[in-house]
């Protein structure tokens, strides 16, 4: 009874381990801080808005891969230089393009991009608005003499009267 | 009514063309960034060869000849898999292959070309992704073409099989040789 409790726990402790050395490796932004707080914060705010090459959906400030934490050393040494936010996004842009950006910039190549959907709500619009006005002109069909006599009918029966 | 059922078709003729569109997006590559290096001079670098520590390698290793200067580690499964098309390549065409040998260790990096072979002319030994992020590498292995004048002409990213090299690589390396003769 002893034996497998022992070899559970075993197990346990083991999984324990090989978690805890798992996010020992983890990166974090904790080693790049400057003097001045309102440059962590702009380090920080900077890296949380370039992307991750490696794993796309990610953001420099928040993915695990090595390439990342090269380039959160990079802008790290750059801002440490004195370099400002502008000089860092052009060095980055200069090597890996547009995609380290989340917020492209707007250019021939992105104009589908920024102003696709406002086509498309234009076009929307307009089909909404012409099938609203055909409508409109089309005028409901009156009522023939039998159809009004019946109506006048139904309407002077007492039983539908409502109460 | 003919006019009636044609315009009946709009919305499928719409759907279609946004089914189309769709259908040639699940083609496309979401990892193959465009590098916007493509078409500009080759990026400097001065570092020190794998193969001799003492000695340092630069840009002029690229001129002359148009070269493919092949991104690889001995960690990357991707590369021993392009190793042997790239041994190929190198022993059956006159083409300078320049290893860039990226965030690697030397001894490991060595055990690989003694186990595998060395396709490489020479290696360039960056361990900690300088010239890596100067060319804008973010996975290996990535290829470039270089022209003998020192300019990128291509970036291949992923490993270079014998239908990459026949269709994708070799057309580019014959056009700007024959421009250079």
């Amino acid at each position: 009874m002893m034996r497998p409790t022992l070899k559970a726990l075993a197990t346990a402790g083991l999984l324990t381990g090989a978690i805890a050395i798992g996010t020992a490796h983890a990166f974090t932004l904790e080693e790049f801080t400057f003097e001045d707080p309102a440059k962590t914060h702009e380090f920080r705010d900077l890296v949380g808005k370039l992307r991750c090459l490696v794993c796309q959906n990610e953001s420099l400030a928040g993915s695990q891969a090595s390439v990342a934490q090269d380039l959160r050393k990079e802008v790290y040494r750059m801002m440490r230089e004195g370099k400002s936010r502008q000089e860092v996004v052009d060095f980055l842009v200069e090597r890996y393009g547009d995609f380290v950006l989340y917020d492209p910039p707007i250019k021939p190549s992105t104009y589908v991009l920024w102003f696709g959907p406002f086509l498309f709500v234009g076009f929307g619009a307009f089909l909404l608005l012409r099938t609203l006005q055909r409508k409109k002109e089309e005028p409901e069909q009156d009522l023939s003499e039998t159809e009004q006599e019946r109506l006048r009918q139904l309407l002077a029966k007492p039983g539908n009267q409502q109460d | 009514m003919t006019t009636s059922a044609s315009r009946a078709l709009i919305p499928l003729g719409i759907f279609l063309a946004l089914a189309a569109l769709l259908f040639y997006g699940l083609g496309q590559n979401p990892r193959e960034i465009p590098s916007p290096l493509v078409d500009k001079p080759a990026p400097d670098f001065a570092l020190a060869s794998l193969k001799a520590p003492d000695r340092t390698l630069t840009k002029d290793l690229l001129r002359g000849k148009v070269s493919l200067v092949n991104v690889w580690a001995s960690w990357c499964p991707s590369c021993r898999q392009e190793h042997a098309e790239l041994m190929r390549i190198a022993r059956e065409n006159d083409v300078q292959i320049i290893g860039l040998n990226w965030k690697d260790n030397r001894p490991e990096a060595l055990q690989m070309l003694q186990r595998f072979g060395d396709p490489y002319s020479e290696i360039i030994y960056d361990p900690d992704n300088k010239t890596g992020i100067d060319w804008g590498v973010y996975g290996a292995p990535e290829t470039f073409v270089v022209d003998g004048d020192g300019i990128i002409r291509h970036k291949r990213i992923g490993p270079i099989d014998q239908q990459v090299w026949e269709s994708e690589i070799r057309p580019i390396i014959e056009r700007y040789s024959a421009k250079k003769s």
